[in-house]
C-alpha cells in the first residue's frame, strides 16, 4: 500500500491516497482500494443478480444435458486498435470458441491482471468496451476477479475469460468429425485482424482503412446450424491463421486438405500489406471468421445462410477435404501450380527485401 | 489487386509456358540471385512450368540473392555481441532475428534479457536514437544495393541531427562482383541470369552489360511476379537458343537504364566498396561496402571493437554448394532431416528467403523425399 508523508517535521502516521489516475499495487490488496475498484468501475458495468452477489462463485441456473466450456487469456498489444481493443477481444474471442462448438452462449467470467500505473480512464475504457461486447453478444458476466503486479511485472493489462454455453441439440461438432469429401466454408476476408494490429503496433502508415473483424460468431453458426445439423466442425482461425487451423486438422486427423487460393476472400488492403511486408495472409489472425467443415450435400444450403447473416456476407468455398495425402494442406496457386501449406517455425518475420 | 494480379494472370502464364515450350530444343542452367525471385518461383512452382523432358531440361538455381544467408557467421556473432551489452538497444529487419551465430540467436538474446527491435525502415532506429538519447542505437545494416540507399540515409541523417548515439553494423553486398565470381569458378554450370529487379531499379543495368560483353553470358532483368519471371525466362531462353549475349530489360515499368540516381548518389557518398567474406562462398574482392572514414562515428565496429571475433562455418551444411548453384536443397541428406527452419544447419534454412527455406515451406522437406515435390 503506498503512503504519503505529510512533508511537516512533525512526525505522523501517514495516509493512504484515496484517489489517483493510477492502478495501484493497493487496488490488488484486497483492502478498500480493491473493493472501490469493483463496486465503482467494474460492477455497474456488469449489472446482474449473480455478480452483484459478490460471493465467491457465481451460482446461475442451468439446463441441458451438456455443457460447453471454454477458457482464453488476451494479451494483445496495443490494447486499442483500429476496429477494436483488448475487452472486445476478451469477450468476442470466447464467445466465438463456444460458439464453434455450436454452443450457446451464456455465461462469461472475467478475470483482471493489472499493471501497477495503468491509467484508470483506459481501464473504464475497457470496462466499458466489454460491457457493450457482453451486451451485443447477449452473455452475462457472473463471476471475476482482478491483481494488481508490480510495474514492469506485466503489460498495462491482461485479461483472461472463461465462458459456458449450451450446446445446441442434435449437433455434433468437432475435428474427430471431419472426413473426406467434406467442403470447406470461409465466412469472409482473411487477416484483417493481423494485418490492423501490425498497423499500429509497427507504427506503419499503411493506405487504406484495414480495421480488426472481431466480433461475436454464435449468431451466424445458429444460423448455419439451423439451415443444417450435420455440419462437421467449425474453427475460428485466430493466432496461426487459416493456415494453423487447416494443418492442425489435416495433421491431427491425417486427412489431406485441397485449397484454391483464388477463392479466399481477402481485402485489397490486407493483400498490399502482405505484397510489402512480405507476409502470408494465411498465418495472420482473424478474429471475426470461421471455417466449416460441410458434408458435400449440406454445403450449398449451410453456404447460403453463412451470405445472409452480416458476419457471413463474403462467405466461400474454398476447398475439401480428401483422403489423398492425409497431413497435408495443398493449396492451387492461381497458376494452377500446387504449393504446400505449413507453419513457420516461430513468429513470422518479415522479410528484408 | 490493381497492378497485382494482372501479372498473376493463368492465361497468360499458360501461354508464356507454351511459348517457352516451343522454343526450348536443348538443356539450360539458369541462375537467379534475388531471395524474393526465389520465393515467387517455388512458390508459384514457376520453375516446373519449364520443359522438363530429357534432352531440352530447364533447370533454375538459386544463386546467393539472399542478404541473410550470405552474411558471414562472424558478423551475426559481432551482432550478438553488441546486443548483449547492457546500454545497447541493437535494432535490425525482421528477418535477421532468427539467424543463428555459433552460440545464440537474437531472439534468444531478447529473452534474456537484451533490448533487441524489429524496424522495418532504419530511419525507425534513428528516431529510437533520438528518443532515447542515453542508450546505444545499434542498427544491423545488412542486405544488398536494395537497403543500401535507405542504410545510408540513416547514417546520413544521424550525422546531420547530430544524432551521436546511433551507429549501424554494416556489412553489405553487392551483385555483379557475386555473378563475376560464380561464372569464374572452374565447376561453373550457370549459363544465363536472371538480373535482380530491385537491385537494378537503384543501380541501373550498365554494370550487367559489362558482364554479358566480357563474359559471353545473357542476363534479362525479372521482376518478381510469376508472369514478369516467365517473361523474362522466355527472354533469356530466346537468347540462349539463338546464340546471343545481351541485356535485356523487359522490367521496364520499374528499372531504368541509369537506375535512381538520387540513391546512387547517397550510397557513393555514405559507403564505400571493400572486399567481403559471403558465407558458403567465401572472401570475393571488392564485393561489399562499408561506411566511408568521414562516418566512423556512426560506425558500431569501429565503437564497439568486435573486430577480433571470427568464427568457422559448420563443415556437414552444403549451403556455399547451393548458394553457387551446384546444389540444389533436395540433394543435401540433411534437408528436411537433421536440417529444418526450426533448427537450420545452414544459412539457405535460416532467412525465409533462402533456397533450403523457400523449398522446406512450399514443398514439404521431408515429404519432398518421398515424392510430394
Amino acid at each position: 500500500m503506498p503512503f504519503v508523508s505529510t512533508g511537516s517535521a512533525i512526525p505522523s502516521c501517514p495516509a493512504p491516497i484515496g484517489a489517483t489516475g493510477e492502478v495501484l499495487l493497493g487496488h490488488g490488496s484486497g483492502g478498500k482500494l480493491t473493493a472501490q475498484l469493483i463496486e465503482r468501475r467494474i460492477l455497474p458495468a456488469f449489472q446482474n443478480a449473480a455478480l452483484a452477489a459478490l460471493d465467491d462463485q457465481a451460482i446461475v441456473p442451468f439446463l441441458g444435458p451438456r455443457l460447453a466450456f471454454t477458457t482464453d487469456s488476451y494479451v494483445v498489444t496495443p490494447i486499442f486498435f483500429p476496429g477494436g481493443d483488448i475487452g472486445e477481444l476478451a469477450v468476442n474471442g470466447t464467445v466465438n470458441d463456444l460458439a464453434m462448438g455450436g454452443a450457446a452462449p451464456l455465461y462469461l467470467s472475467l478475470a483482471f491482471i493489472l499493471e501497477e500505473g495503468f491509467p484508470l480512464a483506459d481501464l473504464d475504457r475497457v470496462i466499458a468496451s466489454i460491457r457493450r461486447s457482453a451486451e451485443r453478444a447477449g452473455v452475462a458476466i457472473v463471476t471475476g476477479d482482478t491483481k494488481v503486479v508490480d510495474r514492469g511485472k506485466g503489460d498495462k493489462i491482461f485479461i483472461n475469460t472463461a465462458g459456458v454455453g449450451i450446446p445446441m441439440q442434435g449437433t455434433r461438432l468437432g475435428s474427430s468429425e471431419v472426413k473426406p469429401g467434406d467442403a470447406i466454408l470461409l465466412s469472409g476476408t482473411i487477416g484483417d485482424h493481423g494485418v490492423a494490429i501490425l498497423s499500429v503496433r509497427e507504427g506503419l502508415e499503411l493506405e487504406g482503412d484495414v480495421r480488426s473483424d472481431t466480433a461475436p460468431l454464435h449468431g451466424l453458426t445458429k444460423a448455419m446450424l439451423a439451415a443444417s445439423r450435420d455440419i462437421h466442425a467449425m474453427r475460428d482461425p485466430t493466432r496461426g491463421g487459416l493456415a494453423a487451423t487447416l494443418v492442425e486438422i489435416a495433421s491431427r486427423r491425417r486427412l489431406g486438405i485441397e485449397v484454391d487460393e483464388a477463392s479466399i476472400p481477402m481485402r485489397d488492403g490486407v493483400k498490399g500489406a502482405c505484397e510489402i511486408l512480405g507476409l502470408d495472409p494465411l498465418l495472420l489472425a482473424n478474429e471475426g471468421k470461421l471455417v466449416a467443415f460441410v458434408p458435400e450435400e449440406s454445403a450449398g444450403r449451410v453456404l447460403e445462410a453463412m451470405r445472409r447473416d452480416p458476419l457471413g456476407r463474403d462467405a466461400a468455398r474454398i476447398g475439401r477435404v480428401t483422403a489423398e495425402r492425409p497431413g497435408t494442406v495443398v493449396l492451387s496457386t492461381r497458376l494452377g501450380r500446387e504449393r504446400i501449406v505449413d507453419l513457420p517455425a516461430g513468429a513470422q518475420l518479415p522479410r528484408i527485401c | 489487386m490493381k497492378y497485382v494480379d494482372e501479372y498473376r494472370d493463368r492465361k497468360l502464364a499458360d501461354a508464356l509456358r507454351v511459348k517457352i515450350d516451343r522454343l526450348v530444343t536443348r538443356p539450360w542452367v539458369i541462375m537467379e540471385v534475388c531471395g524474393g525471385q526465389t520465393h515467387a518461383i517455388v512458390r508459384y512452382g514457376v520453375d516446373r512450368m519449364m520443359p522438363a523432358d530429357g534432352g531440352r531440361r530447364v533447370e533454375i538455381v538459386h544463386g546467393p540473392g539472399c542478404p541473410v544467408c550470405v552474411t558471414p557467421l562472424e558478423m551475426i556473432d559481432q551482432a550478438h555481441a553488441i546486443a548483449g551489452q547492457p546500454d545497447v538497444i541493437f535494432t535490425s529487419f525482421g528477418d535477421m532475428l532468427r539467424v543463428p551465430g555459433s552460440r545464440v540467436d537474437l531472439l534468444i538474446l531478447k529473452s534474456r534479457g537484451a533490448d533487441v527491435r524489429i524496424v522495418y525502415s532504419p530511419l525507425d532506429a534513428v528516431r529510437i536514437a533520438k528518443e532515447n538519447p542515453r542508450r546505444r542505437v545499434v542498427f544491423f545494416g545488412i542486405g544488398f544495393e536494395t537497403t543500401a540507399p535507405a542504410n545510408a540515409m540513416a547514417v546520413h541523417l544521424a550525422r546531420e541531427d547530430g544524432v551521436r548515439n546511433f551507429s549501424m553494423l554494416a556489412s553489405h553486398v553487392l551483385v555483379p562482383p557475386a555473378l563475376q565470381a560464380i561464372l569464374e569458378a572452374p565447376e561453373n554450370r550457370v549459363q544465363g541470369f536472371l538480373g535482380p529487379g530491385h537491385v537494378c531499379a537503384v543501380m541501373g543495368t550498365s554494370e550487367y552489360e559489362v558482364l554479358c560483353q566480357s563474359h559471353r553470358v545473357p542476363i534479362v532483368v525479372a521482376g518478381f511476379e510469376p508472369i514478369d519471371l516467365l517473361d523474362a525466362l522466355y527472354s533469356l531462353l530466346r537468347q540462349l537458343e539463338e546464340g546471343r549475349a545481351e541485356l535485356e530489360n523487359p522490367y521496364t515499368r520499374i528499372v531504368a537504364r541509369d537506375g535512381n540516381l538520387p540513391a546512387r548518389a547517397l550510397i557513393e557518398n555514405v559507403f564505400e566498396v571493400t572486399d567481403r567474406k559471403w558465407r558458403g562462398i567465401g572472401s570475393i574482392p571488392a564485393s561489399g561496402l562499408k561506411l566511408r572514414p568521414e562516418y566512423r562515428d556512426h560506425d558500431a565496429q569501429h565503437l564497439f571493437d568486435v573486430s577480433a571475433i571470427a568464427t568457422e562455418e559448420n563443415a556437414t551444411c552444403i549451403s556455399g554448394l547451393i548458394l553457387r548453384g551446384l546444389r540444389k536443397p533436395h540433394d543435401c541428406p540433411a534437408f528436411g532431416r537433421q536440417c529444418t527452419p526450426e533448427a537450420p544447419l545452414g544459412a539457405t534454412m535460416v532467412s525465409s528467403e533462402g533456397a533450403c527455406a523457400a523449398h522446406y515451406l512450399y514443398r514439404q522437406g521431408a515429404g519432398a523425399a518421398t515424392g510430394a515435390a
